[in-house]
């Protein structure tokens, strides 16, 4: 038994000292002012507190903590993307990962099980091909495998699914998940514990504009003074912007899984295929956890569907025939702002102390610890952009210098 | 058998309506064997059999019994050999099913897991996030023991789907629940002209009817049931019966599941009558075998016949628990006492303490119990073996100084081997929060109550917050008629009765059902194991949100999803947070609502595959497929162990003598109108107005943002008329796009996606205009009258044909298009006109070789999605005196700028170590990343390995070295040298004679 463990055990009273503390009052201005309480608006604040003495800080939620998509995603930490700016940066996020319980002393469950995308199309062999290059090139894990290893690593997958049998795998070793809630939890207990204020319930709901600048937040519990202002709202990224002015092509689609009741653990990678737009992963608990590409149409509300479940558990059945006896316990949806290149949007905005940090698709989750720590970097240089986001800057629409990572996402997340 | 364990007799009819006592069923659980009765369900077999223990619950395997026998609770998840976590309570006995129990170590009886029950002190709720990660690294040895222990069943793995299929339903109004409201709702909806669905989860109509009892004289439910026979005869109503309504989705559309098929339904107006769950009470030991609802033991004995046990004990906080009590001595049943939670001078609970106590039960009012005893069941399994009951301190007693669920010190013991429970009830919110009700707490009745539903959705009787009979059938009269007004469209109104006048009603929950005790083990939520502290301590840890303390402790993500942890969760997290229950509020409730098999929503598997006319020919022909977007195309011919050999083979008869491919699956487009020409300037960047008749031009589409798209051949076949070719893969959204800009520029122009009307062969080499003569064709053949991108429609081997000299495998040759029946005996008549010649049929590998050679770019293979024309070298095919095409802006812009990459033909030496693949990336000499290898072939024609590689414009001159990323060569490096495009006849000599 773990000594953390037996200390509990032993103690009168299990609670010694709270993760939270009750919220505070506002106040009438902080420095800085993260607008969203999700997993990147809490880990900016840990990363200004932590690395550079920045405390006057209020992270405000119009929810609870981590409440939008970082607790309705699934949970996958990745790097094999197609270019090489996606790559370094999601490297480095799972360079930070690794590492994050111990950082925290809070257990995220970080948990290195792989993830295996399967190739049903030549197409979808050469693209992977050069994912697997480009990961490796930056010292990611990645192998091609080809029917015979898949077969070894994943047993009980179907590999003659349909009409398009699969041709090959893109086993990505440094794939991992990790209890998302508790990354949200683990960074506003270390931002809390430095002197960050958490707001939950706490609506950011317009801005006072001088001289192209955000001097003040109008909230439902008043207005605040701000010296800059960060926003990480997945999913009300356009909306926010509006306010502003600020044009982004951002279309936003509900993403929606599911999960089944919990069975005895079956299967360890994360299995995802390109052709049948499907991941299936199995969670700590047990759960089957099942989810595919966003909806067809865009929305701003999280709801559920029939036809997408159809079509999703379909091809869940597929990959994995004997999961038709399983039965599902849930599903629900989260809200994705998309982009044409399929890549976020992290920077400068045409207001002078406004940054952004938007635009995460369905790959927000697995950016959190790097996107909050360069994310903190920009803001503390008083807008000097670091090297690694720099690409990810909204002028890059205007100026035709995307990052295309559209075949790189699909339902692999 | 010797094992067999004798059946405790069944109570005599009319109890156990449900079972066939005729048609006994044998079945085994846990290797024992069990005799039940046709309509026994495993859980109500087993308890007729005495057997109670039939799980161990997740986290402390403790001994567990049904709660709900309502398919409520986790209790009853039992494993069959092909289906884990299979609600007992639900689950038709069948001979021979062998039935066990799950998530234990050794056997269900003897768990030796249920040590930790014993050890719950050092696993406080979340104990997961406090250990296990130290030293770093640790957490990868921990989590495959915690994952073991976590998950109940155990799938089969190698179980095969079965035969599932799905239907569709239309009512005008669909009621869900078959209960006393659910029968008049659907009855009065009826009569009023409607089309009824109605749909019943349990086998039978009647719900609560076929169970319940309403009244201390037992008559109101007996005389109620004539509305089941009314419901079962009335023309205009369609009952489903054993079918779950299991979602609510955006306007009525409503998933019903019923056996083996997904009934997705259509309902103008929906009432929902689906009743209230009963609500446990919360004390220590509150998960004993033995303890229940007392809904639970009045399904138990009037459905299946089947005593609880001998001696009960009743705890209640409402008028229902004596009424249960009533039923109880009508069976049978000893009541060692009823314990009414509610005070000694509660008016409304004084005619049925008075008819209990006439047959002499002992009533404690202001009494609860602190505390179940565990004793052994006559198996040997744990089970209640008695209580003890305390008075309960009020809060407004003399000192002060009590808070809500504290009890005196002391109390007395009582012997039971039953405990029947129920403190209130919750309504069945799951499906009207779907579609957008929200709860609201009232503190005086301690109830939930939704509102703020869509008028196309009414709720009637229990959910609505009726309890009493005649209240609950006048709501649901009035909410039929309602929701059968709307469906009709007519104004409501005229049609509707005068609102009904319902009766006062006695509270029916108890505002404080929650006792803690300084030892623990009072569940809130069975399917988590969590404890009153728990929930306590995580909001003193700073989790204050319902949706934060769900997820830190997992209330309410366990197999039944909280639906009796909901209630007592919220009022638990309410106090420790010094909020309203309102404010507080519950989780979200998510579909579906019943566990649900995968198989019955995926239905029937469907993957659709397109074959071209011709697929029957190269099938005989030995064709190796490959999936081409939806179709289906030869790749090569032969034996896949020589796949390159006939690859090669393939592409050197199309160079040396004459080949043939299917090119059916070639997108193609008619566009036809006054308007067509200008359609065709705008939507592709080349100019087509000057396209004489009888020509062809190639033509490249761009989207807005001046990435190339698509590309294909425009023929013109007259001056309004033109035929346009696009990608396989591409031409859906080619069609798309077509459509969807013509819908903002409103052209006259008819465009027509002709695809699958034609079959189409390339008929190439040297050799092809002699096959095509040979064939016979009535057009001249000869270069001067048929020139290359000539265009003319004749007829080939007697069959009408559009025929084109293209010249994507840079040879001589014939595109031949015909109706798609014809395609056959095109293929047969060049086939054997081509005999003489060595005629070969190629694939779409050997294909990519020779167009390889050629230099040409295969749209989405060597472009991507960011792709621009000048990156290509296509700048030749922009009409640049156009004033606009879509994307003309953007290129516009882009070519201004310097250009970021560059994609070029490389070539190896001969003597290269390797063949490098396409994906392979191209680096500088830093070993920066400056592009990818996109297609790479070994050329007949020049004997070594050819390529197209995105590099860096530096690296982009003929001659240049290209370093290839490659691991295993040597330095890392194999060393490419870009070449000018086309590798082959460069002049274009051979496909222009």
């Amino acid at each position: 038994m773990p000594f953390a463990l037996l200390r509990y055990g032993l103690s009168s009273d299990p609670v010694k000292k709270p993760d939270f503390p009750p919220p505070p009052s506002l106040k009438p201005a902080y420095d800085v002012i993260i607008i969203g309480g999700g997993g990147h608006g809490v880990a900016i604040a840990y990363y200004l507190a932590k690395y550079h003495g920045l405390t006057n800080v209020a992270v405000l939620e119009k929810g609870y903590l981590g409440g939008g998509s970082t607790t309705r995603n699934t949970a996958v930490i990745r790097s094999n993307y197609m270019t090489p700016e996606s790559v370094k940066f999601y490297i480095a996020s799972v360079g930070l990962f690794r590492n994050l319980s111990n950082e925290f002393d809070f257990n995220i469950m970080y948990s290195e099980r792989g993830q295996l995308t399967l190739a049903h199309s030549d197409s979808t062999v050469r693209a992977f091909r050069q994912r697997c290059e480009v990961n490796r090139h930056f010292g990611g894990r990645t192998e091609m495998l080809d029917r015979q290893q898949i077969k070894e690593l994943v047993p009980l997958l179907n590999l003659e699914t349909g009409h398009t049998p699969v041709l090959a795998g893109l086993w990505h070793i440094d794939g991992a998940t990790a209890r998302h809630d508790a990354v949200a939890w683990g960074y506003a207990r270390g931002a809390i514990e430095r002197g960050v204020e958490f707001h939950p319930l706490t609506e950011a709901q317009d801005f006072v504009v001088e001289k192209n600048r955000v001097t003040a937040i109008q909230t439902n519990r008043g207005t605040v003074k701000c010296g800059v202002v960060v926003q990480a709202v997945a999913g009300n990224s356009s909306i926010l912007m509006n306010k502003l002015n600020i044009r982004a092509p951002i279309h936003t689609y509900p993403l929606q899984a599911m999960v089944t009741q919990p069975v005895k653990p079956f299967l360890t990678p994360l299995v995802s295929s390109s052709a049948l737009h499907c991941y299936v992963q199995q969670t700590g608990r047990g759960e089957v956890l099942i989810g595919g590409g966003s909806d067809p149409y865009p929305l701003y509300q999280p709801r559920s569907s029939l036809e997408l479940k159809e079509g999703l558990l379909m091809h869940a059945i597929e990959m994995f025939p004997f999961l038709a006896n399983t039965k599902l316990m849930r599903q629900w949806a989260g809200i994705t702002d998309m982009t044409p290149d399929y890549s976020p949007i992290m920077g400068l905005s045409p207001i002078d102390n406004y940054y952004l940090d938007a635009g995460w698709g369905t790959y927000g989750f697995k950016s959190t610890p790097i996107c909050g720590k360069t994310m903190a970097e920009l803001v503390a240089s008083g807008g000097k952009v670091p090297a690694l986001i720099a690409p990810f800057g909204l002028e890059r629409f205007s100026r035709f210098k995307q990052i295309n990572e559209m075949g790189a996402t699909a339902a692999s997340h | 058998m010797s094992d067999d364990i004798p059946a405790v007799s069944r109570l005599p009819k009319p109890w156990g309506q449900r079972i066939d006592r005729t048609r006994p069923v044998r079945f085994s659980f846990e290797g024992k064997h069990y005799t039940g009765f046709t309509g026994d369900t495993l859980a109500s077999a087993l308890m007729a059999n005495g057997r109670h223990l039939m799980s161990r619950s997740f986290k402390y395997h403790r001994a567990r019994g049904p709660m709900t026998l309502a398919g409520h609770d986790v209790n009853t998840m039992v494993q069959l050999p092909e289906e884990a976590n299979v609600l007992a309570d639900l689950t038709p006995i069948a001979e021979g099913l062998s039935v066990m129990g799950q998530n234990y170590s050794g056997s269900l009886d003897h768990d030796r897991d249920a040590i930790l029950g014993h050890f719950s002190r050092f696993m406080p709720v979340g104990f997961y996030y406090r250990a296990f990660f130290k030293p770093a690294g640790m957490w990868k040895y921990w989590e495959p023991f915690i994952r073991k222990k976590a998950g109940l069943g155990q799938l089969d793995v190698s179980f095969k789907p079965t035969y599932h299929d799905k239907a569709y339903l239309f009512a005008d109004v669909a009621v869900i629940g078959s209960g006393p409201a659910g029968l008049s709702s659907a009855l009065a909806a009826a009569e009023a002209g409607a089309r009824v669905l109605l749909i019943e989860q349990e086998p039978e109509l009647g719900g609560s009817l076929n169970w319940a009892r309403f009244d201390i004289e037992g008559k109101k439910a007996s005389e109620t049931r004539a509305l089941i026979e009314r419901a079962k005869h009335h023309p205009n109503i369609r009952a489903l019966t054993h079918a779950v309504c299991n979602a609510w989705f955006a306007d009525n559309y409503l998933p019903v599941i019923s056996g083996n098929r997904l009934y997705k339904v259509r309902a103008k107006t929906c009432v929902m009558a689906a009743g209230a769950f009963e609500q446990p009470v919360i004390f220590r030991n509150n998960d004993l075998p033995g303890i229940m609802l007392a809904s639970a033991a009045q399904r138990l004995m009037r459905l299946y016949g089947v005593k609880p046990g001998k001696r009960a004990v009743i705890l209640t906080g409402h008028n229902g628990g004596y009424l249960a009590a009533l039923d109880m001595l009508e069976a049978g049943m000893e009541i060692a006492a009823v314990a009414d939670m509610r005070s000694d001078d509660c008016k409304q609970a004084a005619p049925f303490r008075k008819a209990l106590e006439a047959k002499n039960v002992r009533i404690y009012s202001g009494t609860t119990v602190f505390e179940a005893i565990s004793g052994k069941n006559r198996d040997g399994n744990p089970h209640v073996s008695g209580v003890e009951l305390r008075r309960i301190l009020l809060e407004t007693n003399s000192s002060g100084a009590a808070r809500r669920g504290e009890v005196e010190t002391s109390g007395n013991f009582i012997e039971c081997d039953t405990l029947l429970m129920s403190s209130g009830y919750m309504p069945v919110w799951q499906l009207p929060c779907q579609a957008g009700g929200k709860l609201a707490y009232d503190e005086s009745s301690a109830r939930f109550s939704i509102d703020g539903l869509p008028d196309i959705l009414t709720l009637a009787g229990s959910v609505n917050g009726y309890f009493s009979l005649d209240n609950v059938l006048q709501d649901g009269e009035q909410s039929g008629r309602r929701a059968a007004a709307k469906a009709s469209g007519k104004p409501a109104g005229a049609e509707l009765p005068a609102t009904p006048k319902f009766e006062a009603e006695a509270p029916v929950n108890y505002p404080w059902p929650i006792f803690p005790h300084p030892k623990g083990k009072e569940f809130v939520d069975l399917d988590e194991d969590l404890q009153i502290r728990d929930i306590i301590n995580t909001v003193r840890l700073g989790y204050r949100d319902i949706q934060l303390i769900k997820r830190f402790t997992t209330l309410g993500m366990g197999p039944l999803q909280g639906r009796q942890s909901a209630l007592p969760a919220a009022r638990l997290v309410a106090e420790a947070t010094s909020r309203s229950i309102s404010e507080t509020g519950i989780t979200t409730a998510r579909p579906p609502f019943m566990p649900e098999k995968l198989a019955l929503i995926a239905g029937r598997g469907f993957s659709p595959v397109r074959n071209s006319a011709l697929w029957r020919h190269h099938e005989k022909a030995g064709a190796q497929w490959l999936m081409a977007g939806t179709w289906r195309r030869p790749a090569y011919y032969g034996d896949p162990a020589q796949r390159e050999a006939h690859i090669q083979e393939e592409a050197r008869a199309v160079r040396e003598r004459v080949g043939l491919i299917d090119v059916s699956t070639l997108g193609g487009l008619e566009i036809r109108g006054p308007d067509a020409v200008e359609f065709l300037e705008r939507m592709y960047t080349f100019g087509f107005a000057k396209l004489p008749v009888g020509r062809s031009r190639y033509a490249l589409m761009t989207a807005e943002d001046g990435v190339i798209m698509d590309d294909g051949v425009c023929c013109r076949l007259g001056e309004q008329h033109f035929y346009v070719t696009a990608t396989t893969s591409g031409v859906d959204r080619v069609w798309r796009a077509m459509t969807k800009w013509n819908a903002q520029w409103r052209l006259d122009v008819d465009i027509a996606n002709v695809t699958s009307a034609w079959a189409a062969v390339n008929l190439a080499g040297p050799k092809s205009r002699e096959v095509l003569a040979r064939a016979g064709v009535n057009i001249e053949l000869s270069g001067s009258s048929f020139p290359y991108l000539g265009v003319q429609t004749g007829i080939v081997a007697g069959i009408p044909a559009r025929l084109m000299r293209v010249g994507f495998v840079g040879e001589l040759g014939y595109e031949i298009h015909v109706p798609s029946r014809y395609g056959e005996a095109l293929w047969d008549a060049l086939m054997k006109a081509g005999a003489e010649f060595g005629i070969r049929p190629f694939g779409v590998e050997a294909q990519r070789l020779l167009r390889l050679e050629k230099g040409h770019v295969i749209v989405s293979q060597d472009t991507d999605g960011m792709t621009h024309p000048a990156e290509v070298g296509m700048e030749w095919a922009i009409g640049r005196k156009k004033p606009f095409f879509v994307g003309k802006r953007s290129i516009s812009i882009l070519e201004a700028q310097p250009l970021q990459r560059k994609l070029v033909g490389f070539t190896l030496p001969k003597n290269a170590p390797q063949k490098p693949l396409e994906g392979q990336l191209i680096l500088d000499e830093a070993g920066n990343i400056t592009g990818a290898i996109t297609s790479v072939g070994h050329s007949v024609a020049l004997g070594q390995t050819i390529g197209l590689a995105w590099c860096a414009p530096s690296q982009s001159k003929a001659g240049t070295t290209l370093p290839i990323r490659c691991e295993n060569a040597p330095g890392g490096r194999l060393l490419a040298t870009v070449v000018a495009l086309p590798f082959y006849d460069p002049k274009n000599l051979r496909q222009e004679v």
